[in-house]
């Protein structure tokens, strides 16, 4: 099994260049995922906000 | 069509040349940064001789680089480029009056002062004449894709960086016939190759160039 | 003659076109995987050693991948930014702005993997040969592209501005690509020539397709989720959003 990491001698430039090829094509999906969950918190954050001033507007008191 | 070129580069230069200070400023930035070279590398005048074209090309695409910004950004602040955008002239003719004008105003003193420089470096005569007449043909062509950059980041924090960034991967086929020819005709080897391909870069930039300027001014201001 | 026209524009509205990405996003992240996933064992595993360069050959199957996406979806930005200022539609530009932020993660791979594969090769990290020079320049493109549209706040004229500067990009690359080949060339000869036979063994060829593949369905899959965030935050006055966002708290998001 070792050998085959050690790639013919070549195993830091084999794994280097497809670890680093890993470590990117995964963290980039996850970074999308973060996003979208910030995205969708804010817009929630904003919308409850709206629903929350249209109700004190109705009852007339201002906070 | 002709007059109304000759109209616009003729406002621009005069614009330009009553606050001398950024052209003179211009100018100098590009003679400091050919003279620290020698000091940084070291006097042997066979080293300097062969990053001399290299040098002088790197510096002359940085001060154009430098001065992009006032093409446009001096007429936008003060409102004048609405009115520009507005007349009935094309406005592609227009952008290749004022970027003539800038190139008048900061490219030629560049191609004058170069040789003057290139003695700094121990070139000889013909070398030096190759150089000018490169940077003679390469410095419109910078003026040109630059002022597609300056009209992209008009207004925007950050433009003369920003603008620098967005225009060096274009520019970079220039600097590397530019300092080619050079190169190729100090070695014997014979320039004209690269001065074709000069010659071509800039007829083509001179063809896209305005219109792309325009189309982006037309968004910039909007 | 309505029938028959294809109405082209039916998913050129971000309302209409939101719910289809979401539903194409998982087909095309289980395709990468898969892909991916086959095109690993093959290169590592069925793949012969090279003669000349033993095992440390096996990175081209993840380095000339990376370079041709890195091209591909530059070219892709182009078409819809080329589209975005015909039309006018605004999903052209977000798909645009989209696919930058992969096509140049995909750049920074094919320097990263090329420069691992000239160390042992050609003895030092950096080469200043042709094509890693033009992947080089091709990656400030696209981290131009990026700055440009991070430092314009309005979005419509940030979308028409990047558009002009990835389309004047476009007419470069080739004109950027033979200056460099003519100013210095160390690369070998390409190795996959399309018109005469390949230098290449026939499995090589086969895993560095398939694993092309599953980068291009990767791309794919990152671009479209993209897409959909960058819908969510453009559109988030509309109706639509808010309905939606009432489902997605009702979910319990």
């Amino acid at each position: 099994m070792s050998e085959f990491f050690a790639m013919g001698g070549y195993g830091l430039y084999v794994w280097g260049s497809f670890g680093m090829s890993a470590l990117l094509m995964v963290a980039e999906p996850l970074l999308l995922q973060r996003q979208r969950r910030e995205i969708i918190t804010t817009l929630l954050r904003m919308a409850r906000q709206k629903r929350g001033e249209a109700r004190t507007m109705d009852e007339g008191v201002i906070e | 069509m002709i007059k109304t070129l000759w109209t616009v580069v003729q406002r621009d230069l005069t614009l330009a040349l009553r606050n001398r200070s950024d052209l003179i400023s211009n100018l100098f930035f590009f003679i400091i940064v050919v003279s620290l070279f020698p000091l940084g590398i070291g006097p042997e005048l066979e080293t300097l001789r062969l990053i001399a074209p290299g040098v002088v090309w790197v510096a002359a695409l940085l001060a154009s680089m430098l001065a992009l910004e006032r093409i446009f950004a001096s007429d936008f602040d003060d409102g004048s480029l609405e009115q520009l955008l507005l007349t009935p002239q094309p406005l592609p003719l227009l952008v290749v009056g004022k970027i003539l004008a800038h190139w008048l105003v900061t490219g030629v003193p560049l191609v004058m002062i170069s040789p003057i420089l290139g003695i700094q470096y121990d070139l000889s005569s013909d070398v030096l004449w190759i150089l000018v007449v490169t940077l003679l043909l390469g410095t419109p062509a910078l003026s040109l894709i630059g002022a597609i950059g300056a009209a992209l980041t008009l207004g925007l924090r950050g433009g003369g960086v920003l603008n620098a960034l967005l225009v060096m991967p274009l520019t970079i086929p220039v600097l590397i016939f530019g300092a080619g020819a050079v190169e190729a005709s100090a070695s014997g080897l014979g320039g004209e190759g690269h001065l074709y391909m000069m010659a071509a870069i800039l007829v083509v930039s001179l063809v896209f160039a305005p219109l792309a300027a325009a189309a982006a001014l037309r968004i910039s201001v909007e | 003659m309505h029938s028959r026209l294809i109405n082209w524009f039916k998913f050129s509205s971000p309302a209409t076109f939101y719910p289809l990405a979401g539903r194409l996003v998982p087909w095309f992240t289980w395709g990468a995987v898969l892909l991916l996933g086959v095109g690993l064992y093959l290169s590592f595993f069925v793949a012969p050693t090279d003669y000349k360069q033993g095992e440390g050959y096996r990175i081209i199957f993840i380095h000339v991948p990376a370079a041709w996406m890195s091209m591909f979806l530059y070219l892709v930005m182009a078409g819809w930014a080329a589209i975005g200022l015909v039309f006018n539609t605004r999903l052209s530009a977000m798909m645009t702005s989209s696919l930058a932020p992969t096509g140049a993660m995909f750049a920074f791979l094919a320097l990263w993997t090329g420069a691992f594969w000239g160390k042992p090769m050609w003895g030092t990290w950096w080469v200043w040969d042709a094509r890693l020079t033009s992947e080089l320049i091709l990656l400030f493109l696209y981290i131009g592209f990026i700055a440009l549209k991070s430092s314009i706040d309005d979005p419509r004229r940030g979308d028409r501005a990047g558009a002009i500067l990835i389309l004047v990009g476009v007419i470069n690359i080739p004109i950027i690509y033979y200056s460099v080949q003519w100013w210095n060339t160390l690369h070998q000869g390409s190795t996959i020539k399309m018109s005469g036979e390949t230098s290449m063994d026939e499995v090589m060829l086969i895993t560095m397709l398939i694993m092309t593949f599953g980068c291009w369905s990767y791309a794919f899959a990152t671009a479209l989720s993209r897409v959909r965030c960058i819908i969510l935050e453009r559109e988030r006055g509309t109706t639509w959003v808010q309905e939606l966002i009432e489902k997605e708290e009702g979910r319990g998001a």
